[in-house]
């Protein structure tokens, strides 16, 4: 497998065209996308009109002539961006997400919209109104959700690079599931503006990669500061790529008790983190025991506060300015109707969990009360990271599971971010990374977790451990 | 711990949330709703007093925008988006009730 | 029904426009009166992504509008009000909920009252709805047409305490409101156009009593407006509590034409707003420096001109309106350059409007002083200050180029008796006590002297004929 490090040295140094990695890349999409179902738009066209300009040298960058896959539910100007729902179908927004931009000014050649559980509401990408997309290692299974059709689409080689968002997992749980690296970076790292908003103080874009290189090259490209978003640190980050060799000598690692011990931890998932642990002994690092007791309540808060945030940010999908409209006789019934119609059930799950959060009543009990837990994993985060540089637990609790196996309880497919959520609540980055194969043969991900703005500490220590299994 | 959720509070956020259930979704997300918030529990019965609540992960304030003009977009293109259009505006169905 | 019985109790809500460049959170222009949906973009359409960012300017104008209220200008933080309509893009409203960036003020009356300010917050404004059909009333509507160029104006919201215990002073109220708005250059706070939009929190007990429930009257396109409506809803009320009805918590509408309110929603059933706060936009805590930055540039208020202007010319009743016509300046000006200070305030009130064209202080001025020393009369000074309003220039010149020189007592006189020999049957009537005809005698010698009269002066004349 080529890198995308490698296809931009080639492309810059004229070595190949563009063109030749698009068709190569499109060919692979043409062998597969019909099994995996990764995308829900291959931008053929306008990929081709991409390459061709990087190949007349018009477009230059960091990524010139390297193939990206988009989740769709990153806004793309004049380019159908549905995030996988009925109610945005054929919707093409009049804007480019600030990510979006950056990759285009970097030479990126996107190559299609990636499937995801609709509004990023999942941990299977079941939860698709265009149907599921299927685990490339094993079709019988899911890739993980809600950046299932990234994650999915890096691993079947449809691309060196996608971008997925995090919400509570949703980049670091399918990459585990698919055994490639998946990283969400530290809250406020890289601009939300065009991201369309699932619950907006969790969430955040992440690259997705085959290798660890290649995640700290996109997140170098994405990363950084945006006048456009609020919530963007105006901080200069430090080089990523550069550092990534370091090793980890004298590295404080912890595991982390509360994750490796949840509920539902299968046991080779938690053999492979065990390895994980031996192998950044063995290359130096200091390795000890580490508690976080708060994370134990990150997944129960974290389904008050993202439902409760989730129901407000799609409350303007009512069928009056864009997207689908069910007709009726007031406006009234025709939001509820056009609601009813476009949302499928998780979505409508949620919302409805949200609006009982908040609604009088109880609001203390529930989202105030989950807003206090909040702070709890923060400071007990903080204080792990006085003695700890980072952490590691596994990413998710199990291998990737068949079709159908967790859609009937909602809780069962929810207990999947269990070791994920955490990272969310704190604001603080997390990466996933390849490490073996489950009893099963598929893919396991160790997770490895650090304070806010650490990610060039997490991603070479994630090379540590790719480098472990070669 | 809060009371259980029942079939009325689940009819009463879908009117909020604007979803139309049938009875038997009704039957069926009330259970659902009720699981969850089972599991929400623990943390409903922490003991968190105290304990400032976190809005927001990040510290920032004062984070704003000086007052100039930036081009708008283009208005055809807002209402070649919208699924119904008259006379330059967006058009819906009869508004039973005036905004509260 | 006796209205005495009963206490009246108003609280105003009171929404202005500020008059910022942009919007609140998007750069798009802060303009009204534009082809629909032209000032629109992402954010304050709503569209799916979009991301809102505070307007420095909104923040500034809020803080000094609550400095000129007297309020404790705080940090705070914004929420979002959760309900569907189709006129509010995102289908939440970005306001400000238990952390106002104002709160705790006062706004004191021209009569010397004081009303108490509980908040003076930010939001967004809504867009606009116009109702198709059914005579463009939203009952009767067909459908519905959005227009979002207002969506996204930024808003301060000024909810008063219950301290308003006459119509006269919820006028009172609003007027000096508008006057503060206009004077620190927060909004234009028109009525007609809705940049200042007031709503009326209305209600009647029997004093000692508690409180009575309260109806909150929308629809009020002008100060009469809110004066007329207070009082009708005075009536209904208490002919409702009298005949032993109760009142049910509502909105009304004031409906102008017909002089009366007609009820609206029901707030029986109270709106589950679901306010938390919005995960987009960080707190805003202006330090110390940003505050006295803010208030170095807070222009002098209403009252302090009203006092001002009143130690000045003595006067009373004309130094509010005079003050409301943005004169006061020119008046003291005009006194400074020597200029008579009963005549100036006398002009300023009633021969001049708010512009005063071309007039400056020191013809004013010389204006004033001519009529004082008697060289012009009244009616010849307001003609030659028609023309510095006009035309600017001289008042000397103008008056002599008029042929106003001053008229002798001698010439005066021979003119009123040429008046009264002209209509010996209207002297008659004027002798026998019939006063209707003065102004047919006043107007005759106005008409012979060319307005070289003074009116006062032939009316004496006239009586001192008729008694002799
Ligand atoms: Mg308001
Ligand atoms: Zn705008």
């Amino acid at each position: 497998m080529t890198t995308a490090q490698q296809i931009a040295d080639a492309v810059r140094a004229g070595e190949r065209s563009a063109s030749e990695v698009l068709e190569e890349h499109l060919a692979v999409i043409d062998e597969r996308e019909g099994d995996v179902h990764a995308f829900n738009l291959v931008m053929r066209d306008e990929a081709r009109a991409a390459a061709v300009a990087v190949d007349a040298g018009d477009r230059t960058g960091a990524l010139a002539g390297v193939p990206v896959a988009l989740k769709d539910n990153l806004c793309t100007r004049g380019i159908p961006t549905t995030c996988s729902s009925r109610i945005l179908e054929g919707w093409r927004p009049p804007y480019d997400a600030t990510v979006v931009a950056r990759l285009a000014a970097a030479g990126a050649v996107f190559v299609g919209k990636t499937n995801l559980d609709e509004f990023a509401m999942g941990s299977s990408t079941e939860n698709s109104a265009f149907g599921p997309t299927r685990n490339p290692h094993d079709l019988d299974r899911v890739p993980g959700g809600s950046s299932g059709g990234s994650a999915a689409a890096v691993a079947a080689g449809f691309a060196p690079l996608a971008l997925g968002s995090d919400t509570g997992g949703s980049i670091r749980q399918p990459a585990a599931l698919c055994g490639v690296v998946g990283l969400k970076p530290t809250y406020g790292l890289v601009s939300r503006y065009g991201l369309v908003a699932f619950a907006s103080s969790l969430d955040q874009i992440g690259p997705f990669a085959a290798t660890v290189a290649d995640a700290a090259l996109l997140l170098e490209v994405i990363a950084g500061h945006d006048p456009l978003d609020s919530t963007s640190l105006d901080r200069p980050l430090p080089p990523l790529v550069s550092g990534l060799g370091d090793g980890v000598e004298g590295l404080r690692v912890g595991v982390l008790t509360e994750l490796v011990h949840a509920e539902g931890i299968a046991p080779d998932v938690r053999r492979r983190v065990e390895a994980a642990a031996e192998a950044l002994a063995d290359a130096g690092a200091k390795v000890d025991e580490a508690s976080v007791p708060a994370a134990s309540f990150g997944l129960s808060a974290y389904y008050l506060i993202a439902p409760a945030e989730a129901s407000s940010n799609l409350a303007r999908y009512d069928g009056v300015r864009y997207g689908l409209r069910v007709d009726a006789e007031n406006t009234a019934e025709m939001n509820a109707a056009t609601r009813t119609a476009g949302f499928g059930p998780e979505v409508k799950r949620r919302i409805m969990l949200g609006t009982y959060a908040l609604s009088a009543g109880y609001y203390d009990a529930y989202y105030g009360k989950a807003q206090q837990v909040r702070t709890l994993i923060i400071r007990d985060f903080a204080a792990a990271y006085d003695s700890f540089d980072v952490l590691l637990c596994p990413t998710s609790p199990t291998t990737a599971f068949r079709l159908g196996d967790k859609t009937a309880d909602p809780m069962s497919m929810y207990l999947n971010d269990v070791c994920t959520i955490p990272s969310n609540l704190a604001g603080d980055p997390a990466i996933s990374v390849p490490f073996g194969a489950g009893d099963d043969g598929l893919p396991v991900g160790v997770q490895l977790l650090g304070p806010a703005l650490s990610e060039a500490t997490l991603l070479r220590t994630a090379a540590v451990l790719e480098g472990a299994l070669q | 711990m809060a009371a259980r959720i029942t079939t009325d509070d689940v009819a009463h956020v879908a009117r909020l949330a604007r979803l139309e259930l049938t009875d038997e979704e009704l039957v069926l997300y009330t259970e659902q709703l009720a699981g969850i918030l089972a599991h929400a529990d623990d943390v409903a019965s922490l003991d968190t007093a105290g304990v400032p609540a976190t809005a927001h992960p990040l510290p920032l304030q004062n984070v704003l925008r000086d007052d100039v003009v930036r081009p708008s977009i283009d208005r055809d293109e807002v209402l070649a988006a919208a699924p119904a259009v008259e006379d330059r505006r967006f058009r819906v169905p009869a508004i039973l009730g005036e905004a509260p | 029904m006796s209205l005495d019985d009963w206490q009246l109790v108003v609280g105003l809500e009171v929404h202005a426009e500020l008059a910022t460049n942009t919007k609140i959170f998007c750069g798009c222009a802060n303009s009204f009166g534009d082809e629909p949906n032209t000032n629109v973009c992402p954010v304050c359409l709503g569209l799916p992504g979009s991301l809102p960012v505070l307007n420095r300017s909104a923040v500034e104008f809020a803080a000094r509008l609550g400095m000129a209220l007297e309020c404790t200008v705080q940090p705070s933080v914004f929420h979002r009000k959760n309900y569907f309509y189709p006129d509010m893009p995102k289908d939440y409203q970005v306001s400000q909920y238990d952390l106002p960036i104002n709160a705790d003020g006062t706004l004191e009356l021209p009569d010397g009252s004081v009303v108490g300010i509980e908040r003076a917050h930010l939001e967004e404004d809504t867009g606009k709805t116009t109702h198709m059909g059914g005579g463009g009333r939203i009952h009767d509507a067909a459908y519905s047409l959005v227009d979002y160029n207002r969506a996204g104006v930024p808003l301060v919201e000024i909810v008063s305490r219950p301290d308003i215990r006459t119509p006269e002073q919820a006028q009172a109220y609003a007027t000096e409101l508008r006057a503060i708005l206009a004077a620190t250059g927060v909004s234009d706070a028109k009525m007609e156009e809705g940049s200042m939009r007031v709503d009326a929190n209305v209600s009647m007990h029997k004093p000692g009593e508690p409180y009575g429930t309260r109806c909150e009257i929308k629809n009020l396109n002008s100060v009469r407006s809110l004066g007329r409506a207070i009082r009708y809803e005075m009536e209904r009320q208490v002919q409702l509590l009298e005949s032993g009805e109760r009142i049910v918590q509502e909105t009304r509408h004031w409906d102008e034409d017909a002089g009366r309110t007609r009820p609206g929603r029901s707030k029986e059933q109270a709106e589950d707003y679901r306010y938390f706060q919005e995960p987009d936009l960080v707190p805003v805590a202006p330090d110390d420096e940003w505050l006295a930055s803010i208030r170095a540039a807070m222009p002098m208020l209403p009252a302090a001109r009203r006092t001002r202007l009143a130690a000045q010319t003595g006067g009373d009743v004309d130094v509010a309106l005079v003050v409301e016509r943005g004169l006061d300046d020119l008046v003291l000006e005009a006194i400074a350059a020597g200029g008579d200070p009963g005549r100036l305030l006398v002009h300023a009130s009633n021969n001049l409007s708010a512009g005063a064209g071309e007039l400056s202080a020191r013809p004013f001025a010389e204006l004033s002083k001519l009529e004082a020393t008697g060289a012009l009369t009244a009616t010849q000074a307001k003609t030659v200050l028609a023309e510095l309003v006009t035309a600017g220039g001289d008042p000397a010149a103008i008056a002599a180029t008029r042929g106003f020189e001053a008229m002798g007592d001698d010439a005066l006189a021979a003119a009123v008796d040429a008046a009264i020999a002209a209509d010996p049957e209207a002297w008659e009537k004027f002798k026998a006590g019939d006063r209707k005809v003065t102004g047919f005698f006043v107007g005759l010698v106005m008409k012979t002297t060319k307005g070289k009269a003074d009116g006062k002066a032939v009316t004496a004349l006239l009586d001192a004929r008729a008694q002799s």
